[in-house]
């Protein structure tokens, strides 16, 4: 049976007794004053900034046509990596998890190197493998594909940008499942696909989305890989972030802070979906059994 | 469903975890692979579920070479030692598992599965639960509801691994018994994996006790712990008393004793050897009965619910010797500690040869 955590042992849990009174004061002070300066004022001040001069123009500033197709290639971009990304996590954390293979550790620690090196130099590198002057880059020139400086550079670079999230998150959570229950669903006849969306996906469904959704948040966000690649072409390569950056450079700070205030929307809704979801997460922790 | 295994061998780096086993087990038969931990059994039982591939040999089941079949084709039901219920399907889900996952083709009708379950249920005393997660099961439960989802498939093979030693001693001797029932009644050919010599003495047809890779011996429960053979199985299965001296004209001699050996001991010359007897072996007077009886003094007794035990101290032996007597005897010979007795060991069993000291 399940045994409900009542209000009053939460209560119990959080005074947090031992600690005096004057350093709780303080920490939480300080904490709030943190969370004030470098969180709160900022945010104000992009939406002060953007409704600085009236209504009117922030909207104008929004539905710019530039500003729109900016905010489409942004969506589009995560509406691409996003899945992909899922898919490549479940199989990179599945690899690590369930099976093992010389080169493992290697395998777990690239995984971080998207983390690890400076998002301008993952850009970089993909100008240099993939841009018009490379063997490989002409080539694809030459039949009529273009990369860099187009959407599929601006997909790869946010890919390979955003790809530990769900692997990162997947990885502890099926080690500690271990492999017993796969295992027990191919003894019992289930063919791979029947184990993974009966028994494996379930297991990880909120880890999964989890990632995805910070795999959202970064790739909505991203700047400086994609700043390499695109070519800052207004209308055609120009993903939010980067046009908020033009609009700053070009001094037109009101509409610069109102495209801005689209991504706070975005991160605002990403920072709800997933304290929704950690509240699930909570909800649907398997019962501690007290039969046992 | 009879089994069939030939010469398997397994490496992993290292080690090599079985070395050439061959076993045949048959129709119905409910067999026990025992040995320490790290031996292979398990090894061995994933062989054959296919849940590991052997580097060498094969596995016929009833005159088919199953060897490099995938674990699903195998129709072997598989028993984990924790369990491994999905966690996050009920009772009722989980024991319809298998039946779910069959070709449309082939796959029952939904009350046809239905009404396979609640009986399978049933049978494991389970039906109360087809609505409750694992996680609201006690251990005993889901290792019930476990085997009930191993059965559903009709498997022809039932292949448990440790099955009961996660649980707890009072439901681990419930849930044994409860097993050798149900296999009385199913009789679904069964090769349970344990390290517990009483598990295995208890539930099984015959024992097959593994070390290192290697079969040393396989027989009836009687069979092997009545007549072990050799030291590994001796020491293994039971408690013993070992004493380490040498063979003469059919005689051991021990710290200074000669003790008559029951079986013969060929040749005059002069050996070293291992003697083995169980401490409920041995019997325990007041008075000196024969030449052969030696004395001793009771250093200890201890209750063991039936039995009692005794620690004794003998002239020449090293180590204290382990008796065990009934209670009755304890109380009609009115024993306490300090007290001198004579002790009869005819029963003792000699090994010499490779098991020089």
């Amino acid at each position: 049976m399940p045994t409900p955590v009542t209000q009053e042992q939460r209560n119990i849990q959080k005074t947090g007794k031992n600690d005096p009174i004057p350093v709780q004061v303080l920490l939480i002070l300080l904490t709030f004053a943190f969370f004030a300066s470098f969180v709160f004022m900022p945010l104000a001040l992009v939406f002060s900034q953007a409704l600085g001069k009236g209504w009117q123009l922030y909207i104008d500033s929004i539905r710019e046509p530039f500003a729109i197709a900016a905010l489409k290639l942004t969506l589009l971009t995560a509406a691409i990596v996003v899945p992909l990304n899922a898919v490549f996590g479940v199989a990179a954390a599945w690899a690590v998890s369930k099976f093992s293979f010389r080169g493992k550790t290697l395998l777990v620690s690239l995984l971080d190197l998207p983390f690890a090196v400076s998002p301008v130099i993952a850009g970089l590198i993909f100008v240099l493998l993939l841009g018009s002057r490379t063997p490989f880059g002409s080539w694809l020139g030459e039949h009529g594909i273009r990369i860099i400086f187009s959407t599929p550079g601006i997909v790869i670079a946010t890919l390979f940008v955003t790809f530990p999230f769900v692997a990162r998150e997947l990885i502890p959570l099926m080690e500690s499942q271990g492999r017993e229950e796969e295992e027990a669903a191919v003894t019992l006849g289930a063919k791979g696909w029947q184990m993974f969306r009966i028994v494996t996906l379930p297991n990880i469904r909120w880890g999964l989305l989890y990632g995805m959704i910070l795999c959202m948040a970064r790739s909505i966000g991203e700047f400086g890989a994609v700043s390499v690649v695109s070519g800052h072409i207004r209308g055609m390569t120009n993903t939010v972030p980067l046009h908020v950056e033009i609009l700053y450079s070009e001094y037109n700070y009101t509409a610069s802070f109102a495209v801005a205030s689209i991504l706070v929307f975005l991160a605002i809704f990403t920072i709800v979906a997933k304290a929704l979801l950690e509240h699930q997460i909570q909800q649907r922790q398997p019962a501690q059994a007290d039969l046992t | 469903m009879s089994i069939d295994i030939r010469n398997i061998t397994k490496r992993f780096p290292g080690y090599t975890a079985l070395a050439g086993i061959s076993l045949k087990v048959g129709t119905g038969e409910l067999v026990a692979l025992l040995g320490p931990s790290g031996c292979g059994k398990t090894t061995l039982l994933r062989i054959i579920a296919g849940l590991e591939t052997a580097d060498a040999g094969s596995i016929i089941l009833e005159d088919r070479d199953t060897t490099n079949l995938p674990a699903r084709e195998k129709k072997v039901g598989f028993v984990f030692q924790h369990y491994a219920l999905f966690r996050r399907l009920n009772v009722f889900e989980n024991v319809a598992f298998g039946l779910n996952v069959l070709p449309r083709s082939s796959r029952p009708r939904k009350k046809e599965i239905r009404e396979r379950v609640l009986h399978l249920l049933g049978l494991v005393q389970m039906e109360w639960s087809i609505d409750r997660y694992p996680s609201q099961l006690s251990g005993g439960q889901r290792q019930r509801v476990a085997l009930a989802r191993a059965l559903a498939v009709n498997p022809k093979v039932l292949l448990l691994d440790e099955p009961f030693s996660a649980l707890d001693a009072k439901v681990r001797l419930e849930l044994r018994r409860w097993l050798r029932k149900l296999h009385d009644e199913i009789h679904v050919t069964s090769i349970f994996v344990t390290h517990d010599q009483e598990e295995a003495l208890e539930l099984a047809d015959r024992i097959v006790v593994i070390n290192k890779g290697r079969i040393e011996q396989q027989g009836t429960p009687q069979e092997v712990y009545d007549h072990p053979a050799n030291t590994f199985v001796y020491n293994f299965l039971g408690n013993v008393n070992v004493f380490h001296g040498r063979i003469r004209d059919g005689k051991v001699m021990v710290g200074g004793h000669h003790i008559e050996a029951q079986e013969k001991l060929n040749g005059h010359e002069e050996k070293t050897g291992q003697a083995f007897i169980r401490p409920h072996e041995i019997g325990v007077s007041r008075i000196r009965s024969s030449d052969n009886d030696m004395p001793g003094i009771i250093r200890d007794i201890r209750l063991m619910g039936s039995q009692i035990g005794l620690e004794l101290e003998s002239a020449g032996f090293e180590h204290p010797i382990e008796v065990e007597i009934p209670r009755e005897t304890w109380s009609n010979l009115g024993l306490d500690r300090g007290d001198e007795v004579f002790i009869t060991l005819d029963k003792v069993k000699v090994f010499t040869g490779d098991y020089e000291i």
